[in-house]
C-alpha cells in the first residue's frame, strides 16, 4: 500500500507542475488542432463597494442579520459576459475532462444547468488548460460587484430577527412567495434576462451561479466585530435572484437547495480570469492541496 | 321524480379547491334536495415550473374537482353539462351514492348533452367522486384530473370519540392527483396536439404504474408560496384529503392529526392523535387539527421521494404568537464545544 502511494504521490509532483506549465507556456499542443478560444471577457475597473457578507452569523447565541461592510477590488477582474453554454461545456465532456451532466441539448445559445460546484470547478480546470488563461469561479463579493445593481440584498430587515426564528421563517417565505416569478423555469436561451451596467449578460436570470465561496457560520462579539468563523466547504454560495447555499454535488437544487422557499430553479456558472501565478507558488499550493493543507 | 319529495331546494355554487362553499356544520333544518352543477373541461394544463403541459379533463375546470357539502339524509341532485367542445364521452361516479355505478350509468353524457342525477346521502363522511366513462379510458380520465369529493356531514355535526361536538374555524380540500406525462426518447416531457393523440402514449406511461408527477390540486406549488394556505394559531382546520388512484400517508410537519377519520367515515370514531394518516386509493380522509404554532407549516405526503421530488407538498402559512414551552431554540447551530466533566 504504501509503495502504491509513493507512486501516485511521484506520479502527481511530475504531473502538476507539467499541466501548470501550461499556465506560463500558453495553450496546450492539443488545442492546437481545434483550439478552444477564450470566451468573451467583461472587465470590471478596481472599485469599492458596500457588501453584505454571505453565511449566517449569531449575536449572543441569537441569529442575526450578516454585516454589510466595505469591499476592495484591488484588480481589474474580467468575467464571462455570458454563462458558460450548453455547448461550451459539451467539449470539456468531449475531452474527457468534466463529467457528462443531465445537458438537454447542447446548444450553443442555452447555459448549461445541472451542474455542481465540482463539475464547475473541473471545467474551469479544462477550460484553463486549453486556453491557456487560468479561469477559476468567482468568490462572492466578486459576483456581487459584477451584479451591481442586478445584486438583490434579500437579507431579512434587524426587526425581524427580534421576532424569533418563526417570524423570520414566514417573512422570508412571504418575500419569496410575494417576488414576481418567471413562470417557467427552464433555462432561456442567452440573453433572455438582458445586460446590466456593467455589460454582463444574464445576471439574476434564471440560472443561478456557483461562486468559490464557502458557506460560513459566525459570531460576533459585543463591538459587532465578526468573533470567530466556522467555514463548510461542503456548501458554497449561489447566487442568482436571490443567494442561497448549496451542497457542492448537487446538480439540481430545485427540490434541495432549501427546504422552505424558493429554491435556485436552475445551476450554471460563469468563470472569473483568474491570476497568473508564479510557477514555484503554483507548486507550492499544489503541495499543500495534495496534503490536505489547502 | 326529484319534484315528488317535496323537499325545499338549495343551488349551490362551487368554488375551486381547496376552498370549499359556505355551509352549516351542523343543521337544525329538514333534509333538502340540493343542486350542484359539474361542467366538464378537456383542456391542456401546465403542471410544474418546467412548462411540462397536460392534456387534462376536469369537473368545473379545477383538479380536484370541488368539494360538495351536505347533510345526511339530503338529496344531492347532479347536473353534469358536457360542453360541444370537449371530444370525449363522460360520466360521474359518486362514492357516497347507492347503485348503478355511483350513478356512472346513468349519466353517459356525449360532447354537448347534458344529465342530471339524484341520489340519497345515506351515509356521513367524505367520499370521491369521479369519471368512469368505461374501457381502458377510465383510469385515464381519473389520472387526468377528472374526480372530487362530497362531504355528507351528520345533521348534528362531527363528533369527537367520546360523542362531543368538534367544529372546525376552517375548512380545506386537497386532492392528491398522480399524472402520467410520457417522455421522448431524450427523457424529456412530450406534448401532444389533443387528447387523442396523447392517449397511447398516456395509457403505456400509466401501466407502468410510475407517475411523472404526483401533486396537491392540479400542479407542482399550487398550495405553496402564494398559494400557500392561511390560518392562525388557535385555529381548527379540517383538512379533507382525497386520491382517487393511489395509496397516499398525509403528514403535518411539525404538528399531528387532533381527530383523523382515515376511512372517511363520520360513522365511525375518529382516531386521535395521529403521527401521519393513511388515505387509501380511491377514498378520501378528513383530518381536524388546532394549529398551537405559528410559522410555515408543511403538509405532505409522507413518502418524501413524492413530496419533494414528484410534488405532492402544500404549505398552511401560519399566523401567530410562537409557544416557547411546546419549543424553544436553546442554541442556535454553532461550532461543537468540547465537552468538560461535570465537578
Amino acid at each position: 500500500m504504501q509503495h502504491r502511494w509513493n507512486i501516485l504521490l511521484l506520479a502527481s509532483a511530475i504531473a502538476a507542475p507539467m499541466t501548470m506549465l501550461a499556465f506560463v507556456l500558453g495553450p496546450s499542443s492539443r488545442s492546437l488542432a481545434s483550439p478552444v478560444p477564450v470566451p468573451d471577457l467583461v472587465e470590471l475597473a478596481p472599485g469599492t463597494f458596500r457588501y453584505r457578507v454571505s453565511g449566517e452569523f449569531t449575536r449572543d447565541g441569537k441569529p442575526v442579520s450578516a454585516p454589510i461592510v466595505t469591499i476592495a477590488i484591488r484588480h481589474t477582474l474580467a468575467v464571462m459576459r455570458h454563462q458558460v453554454t450548453a455547448a461550451d461545456y459539451e467539449r470539456c465532456v468531449a475531452a474527457r475532462a468534466c463529467s457528462i451532466s443531465d445537458i438537454d441539448a447542447a446548444s450553443s445559445d442555452h447555459p448549461v444547468v445541472k451542474v455542481s460546484w465540482w463539475d464547475a470547478s473541473a471545467y474551469a480546470a479544462w477550460l484553463s488548460l486549453e486556453t491557456g488563461v487560468p479561469f477559476r469561479l468567482p468568490k462572492d463579493e466578486e459576483w456581487a460587484y459584477m451584479a451591481g445593481s442586478r445584486f438583490n440584498d434579500d437579507a431579512l430587515p434587524e426587526r425581524a430577527y427580534a421576532s424569533g426564528p418563526v417570524q423570520r421563517a414566514l417573512m422570508a417565505y412571504e418575500r419569496h412567495a410575494s417576488r414576481e416569478e418567471i413562470d417557467d423555469q427552464t433555462a432561456q436561451p442567452i440573453g433572455t434576462f438582458g445586460m446590466n451596467e456593467n455589460g454582463i449578460i444574464d445576471m439574476a436570470g434564471n440560472v443561478w451561479e456557483w461562486t468559490d465561496t464557502c458557506f460560513t457560520r459566525n459570531v460576533i462579539d459585543e463591538r459587532g466585530e465578526i468573533a470567530t468563523t466556522s467555514v463548510n466547504c461542503g456548501a458554497r454560495v449561489v447566487e442568482g435572484r436571490h443567494r442561497t447555499y448549496v451542497t457542492d454535488f448537487i446538480r439540481d437544487a430545485r427540490a434541495g437547495g432549501c427546504s422552505i422557499g424558493t429554491p435556485a430553479s436552475n445551476l450554471g456558472f460563469r468563470l472569473v480570469r483568474g491570476e497568473k501565478p508564479s510557477l514555484p507558488r503554483l507548486f507550492l499550493e499544489h503541495v499543500r492541496r495534495f496534503f490536505g493543507l489547502g | 321524480m326529484a319534484q315528488d319529495l317535496k323537499l325545499p331546494r338549495q343551488k349551490i355554487d362551487l368554488i375551486a379547491p381547496p376552498y370549499v362553499h359556505a355551509h352549516e356544520q351542523a343543521t337544525k333544518q329538514g333534509p333538502q334536495i340540493v343542486e350542484f352543477r359539474l361542467v366538464v373541461e378537456e383542456k391542456e394544463i401546465v403542471i410544474d415550473d418546467r412548462g411540462t403541459k397536460l392534456r387534462a379533463m376536469s369537473f368545473n375546470g379545477s383538479i380536484p374537482a370541488p368539494l360538495m357539502v351536505v347533510h345526511e339524509g339530503d338529496y344531492v341532485e347532479v347536473t353534469l353539462v358536457n360542453s360541444d367542445t370537449n371530444s370525449m364521452l363522460h360520466n360521474v361516479d359518486f362514492h357516497a351514492a347507492t347503485g348503478a355505478s355511483g350513478g356512472g350509468d346513468l349519466t353517459l353524457v356525449n360532447p354537448g348533452e347534458e344529465a342530471v342525477l339524484r341520489w340519497k346521502a345515506t351515509r356521513t363522511g367524505v367520499f370521491i367522486y369521479h369519471c368512469i366513462p368505461g374501457g381502458p379510458v377510465v383510469p385515464w380520465h381519473i389520472a387526468s384530473g377528472m374526480s372530487g369529493a362530497v362531504m355528507v356531514l351528520p345533521r348534528t355535526g362531527l363528533k369527537d370519540p367520546a360523542g362531543r361536538p368538534l367544529r372546525y374555524d376552517r375548512i380545506y380540500y386537497i386532492g392528491e392527483q398522480d399524472f402520467y406525462v410520457p417522455r421522448d426518447t431524450k427523457g424529456k416531457f412530450k406534448s401532444y396536439a389533443s387528447h387523442a393523440e396523447a392517449f397511447p402514449d398516456t395509457l403505456e406511461t400509466m401501466t407502468k404504474l410510475v407517475p411523472s408527477h404526483v401533486v396537491f390540486n392540479g400542479r407542482v406549488g399550487a398550495l405553496t408560496g402564494k398559494n400557500a394556505m392561511p390560518a392562525k394559531v388557535g385555529e381548527t382546520v379540517l383538512i379533507v384529503h382525497s386520491q382517487a388512484d393511489r395509496d397516499t400517508r398525509p403528514h403535518l410537519v411539525g404538528g399531528h392529526g387532533d381527530y383523523v377519520w382515515e376511512t372517511g367515515s363520520f360513522q365511525n370514531p375518529p382516531q386521535v392523535d395521529v403521527e401521519t394518516w393513511f388515505i387509501r386509493g380511491g377514498s378520501a380522509g378528513a383530518a381536524l387539527y388546532k394549529f398551537r404554532q405559528p410559522g410555515v407549516v408543511a403538509y405532505v405526503n409522507h413518502s418524501m421521494i413524492e413530496a419533494f421530488e414528484l410534488g405532492a407538498t402544500a404549505h398552511f402559512k401560519v399566523e401567530g404568537a410562537w409557544n416557547d414551552d411546546l419549543m424553544a431554540q436553546m442554541k442556535a447551530p454553532a461550532p461543537i464545544m468540547p465537552r468538560t466533566n461535570s465537578p
